[in-house]
């Protein structure tokens, strides 16, 4: 099979090392996977913030890069849910549009074949336990694009419980936005500053010394009041803690 | 309350979205009633959810009803104009706020009375009936609970089901000591917190309301075409005792509130209990249908209202918001509404629904109306809970576009093109510089190297502009080098890891 890594634009630009894990982690699994040079962003400020038509090059250009290949491996929710849910949603307004089927053509391929990381784990290569080592105490936030849009429901719980040495805490209003929302971050910044101490809150209520979650956004903004907060608790993505091991340990 | 009056008398002028929720989220006390009443609906409306075994097939039911409806609305308008007609009533159209309120005004004094009481009515908070009718000298009285709260605090309805949500127990208290005497029987000696005693103290007030009105005033939730019989969903009892003792009965309704038959009407008796109050079934269901002789009044006036409703209509997009029944379920569930509270909507429609409906019913030339569609972090948890299945992320982004890109639109009927709404240039301007750069890696690649080798550079916190992200957050670091500079280098990670 041949799959692709779309590491997405705040990945690649602040988060290599997420990145880094999931070419451990799925090398680990067997799974010889590409970085296609040529991949950017998908769209997805753009489109959300108003800028469809701005969005539209960008989900050209991803369908053009990405279109040979079986599967597209992403580590975010968010941008997974821009592929999945809106890519389809702007071939029909381009049509609606009168600007006819061209666009909604160009994008079909590549989205049923664009999977969120703990989707392409579980229902693709159908495992939980990836032989990870992680031995800290997690507790896991759930984004909303990846549990109401992508539906990923317990998947990110059942691969976390399979980690040794990891201990896994509930999180009090776990599927509550953490309040990142993109360009609302700074559109609405009391508000989202309110939502995301109200989560941090939470997180530390848990005593846990990681919060995990499946996308760098809303965990950049989490970070970002944690670290205002000096809370002592990190923020770590999910491929991370997956792609730890014994061995070879995450920090 | 912030609002300003400027422009058109007793026509506000709110501040945008997030200036008013600047102050709302250091309001330690609206936060703390509005996280207490929010989580505690939420999580009575999930349990009477999940207790109903066809709730996915209801909801979607609910959908397609209305769907259907409004895309027929002309024919069961007119069915609902020719049952209600032949059923005794007298119907009138409204095509704005000011020609509904003139309609209204007329009619009561017509009957000679100067004053009315009301049954809680989402429909003529819109169009401010109850300041309209002072100004001709006609004096509404709310009988909900709530919003006698509210009309009583000379304040703001903040929630659309629980209009005083931003009010607890001893400040209502304290209303009903300091008020009711200025609007009737004043409240008993003494009187308490305990929610008994507020009870009492609102039920003697309102008795004798109740028993002097001749004229009552409501909304309706449904209007059933086929008969031609309206629908007051309540949990009180106040909306009974109005909508039955005056001898004059006016109902203001807005045109989407139809659907075509008693069996459409099952549907939504279903959902609109369980996602609004988490009841089961509504303590007060009152039907009428037209008059009927020694039962009930004996004059009765159907006011079906526009407002914009039909402009909405006209775009493929938007339309969905016309299918609300106003449960709030959005409003319960939604985290922004829940720190900035209802008033910072600037609307009687407040929460997720508040900022799709507004900006279409009223257009997005205000401050607040070009704000509302940004006032989400898109997490879309009201269109998870919407029993009649709007996605509010959708609309939401939809109107974002109209305000950054401008549009064309229907206003009154006619083709408007709009200009993108004053302010979005900056931000116009940086998308498409965003969009070219990701349409050229090699710019990518050059900004982000450049980010990276200045990166002891940075600073923690940025002035201007950037103080609304590290204001509170601290900015991520930069690494070392970029994700694809590391894959291009190491090949793929196969010649050494670091």
């Amino acid at each position: 099979m041949r799959v692709a890594l779309f590491l997405t634009c705040v990945n690649d630009t602040l988060y290599p090392d997420t990145g880094r894990a999931v070419v451990k982690l799925l090398t680990r699994l067997g799974v010889d996977v590409d970085f296609p040079m040529a991949q950017t962003c998908c769209g997805q400020a753009h489109y959300n913030t108003g800028y469809r038509h701005e969005a539209e090059p960008l989900a050209r250009r991803f369908a053009e890069v990405f279109r040979g290949y079986e599967a597209i491996v992403t580590p975010s929710g968010s941008c997974g849910a821009m592929v999945r849910e809106l890519y389809p949603r702007m071939g029909e307004r381009a049509r609606a549009e009168g600007r006819g089927d061209a666009l909604a053509r160009t994008l079909a391929p590549v989205v049923p074949r664009t999977y969120e990381l703990t989707e392409f784990l579980v229902d693709v290569l159908g495992v939980t336990d990836v032989g990870a080592y992680y031995p800290h105490t997690v507790t896991y936030h759930p984004t909303c694009h990846g549990l109401r849009v992508l539906g990923l429901g317990d998947r990110p719980l059942r691969l976390l419980r399979a980690v040794q040495g990891l201990e896994l805490v509930e999180l009090p209003g776990a599927e509550e936005c953490c309040g990142f929302g993109g360009t609302f971050s700074v559109k609405n910044p009391d508000v989202s500053a309110a939502m995301g101490t109200d989560k941090v809150r939470h997180a530390e209520s848990t005593g846990a010394e990681v919060l995990c979650a499946a996308d760098n956004s809303c965990l950049m903004h989490l970070g970002g009041t944690m670290a205002r907060l000096r809370t002592g608790m990190r923020p770590v993505h999910i491929a991370e803690i997956l792609a730890s091991t014994e061995e070879e340990p995450a920090l | 309350m912030s609002a300003t009056f400027v422009g058109m008398p007793g026509f506000p002028s709110y501040p945008a979205f997030p200036e008013a929720a600047h102050e709302a989220v250091r309001d330690e006390t609206l936060r703390g009633n509005l996280r207490h009443a929010t989580h505690t609906i939420r999580a009575k409306r999930a349990r009477a959810v999940a207790e109903v075994s066809d709730w996915a097939a209801l909801r979607e039911a609910g959908r397609r009803i209305k769907d259907h409806t409004l895309r027929h609305l002309d024919r069961y308008l007119v069915q609902v104009e020719e049952a209600v007609t032949a059923a005794g009533g007298t119907v009138h159209w409204a095509v704005d706020a000011q020609e509904a309120n003139r309609i209204v005004a007329d009619l009561v004094k017509a009957t000679g009375e100067s004053e009315v009481v009301k049954v809680k009515s989402m429909a003529t908070q819109e169009i401010g009936l109850n300041e309209a009718l002072e100004a001709e000298g006609i004096r509404a009285y709310e009988t909900d609970l709530a919003e006698l709260i509210v009309q009583l605090g000379k304040d703001r309805p903040s929630h659309i089901l629980v209009p005083a949500i931003h009010r607890n127990r001893s400040e209502i208290r304290d209303i009903f000591r300091s008020e009711m005497g200025e609007w009737g029987r004043p409240a008993p000696e003494g009187l308490s917190d305990t929610p008994a005693e507020l009870a009492e103290a609102a039920r003697l007030h309102l008795r004798e309301k109740f028993l002097r009105a001749k004229v009552g005033i409501s909304g309706a939730n449904f209007v059933v075409a086929e008969t031609g019989t309206l629908v007051v969903v309540e949990s009180e009892g106040n909306g009974r005792m109005c909508l039955t003792l005056p001898e004059t009965l006016i109902s203001v309704v807005g045109i989407e509130k139809v659907v075509p038959t008693w069996r459409d009407l099952e549907v939504f008796l279903q959902t609109l209990p369980r996602s609004s109050t988490a009841e089961r079934m509504n303590p007060y269901t009152s039907m009428w249908t037209g008059t009927t002789d020694q039962d009930g009044p004996s004059t009765f006036h159907l006011v079906l209202l526009d407002n914009g409703r039909t402009d909405t209509l006209a775009d493929e997009v938007g339309r969905q918001a016309l299918r609300c029944i106003r449960c709030s379920a959005c409003l319960n569930v939604c985290p922004v509404y829940e720190r900035a509270g209802g008033h910072a909507y600037g609307s009687v429609y407040p929460g997720p629904i508040g900022a799709i409906l507004s900006p279409q019913l009223r257009g997005t030339g205000s401050e607040i109306d070009a704000s509302l569609p940004y006032a989400s972090s898109l997490c879309g948890a009201c269109y998870e809970v919407c029993p009649v299945a709007i996605d509010i992320p959708e609309v939401l982004v939809h109107l974002r576009e109209r305000v950054a890109q401008g549009d064309q639109v229907t206003r009154g009927g006619n083709k408007v093109v709009l200009r993108p709404a004053k302010g979005h240039a900056a931000e116009r301007a940086a998308m498409r510089a965003a969009r070219w750069a990701f349409t050229h890696p090699g710019v990518l690649r050059t900004g982000q190297r450049l980010a990276s080798r200045t990166r002891r550079l940075h600073p923690r916190t940025l002035p201007g502009p950037g103080k609304a992200w590290s204001g509170t957050r601290d900015l991520p670091p930069v690494p070392a080098e970029p994700f694809r500079d590391w894959w291009q280098r190491t090949g793929g990670g196969k010649e050494g890891t670091k």
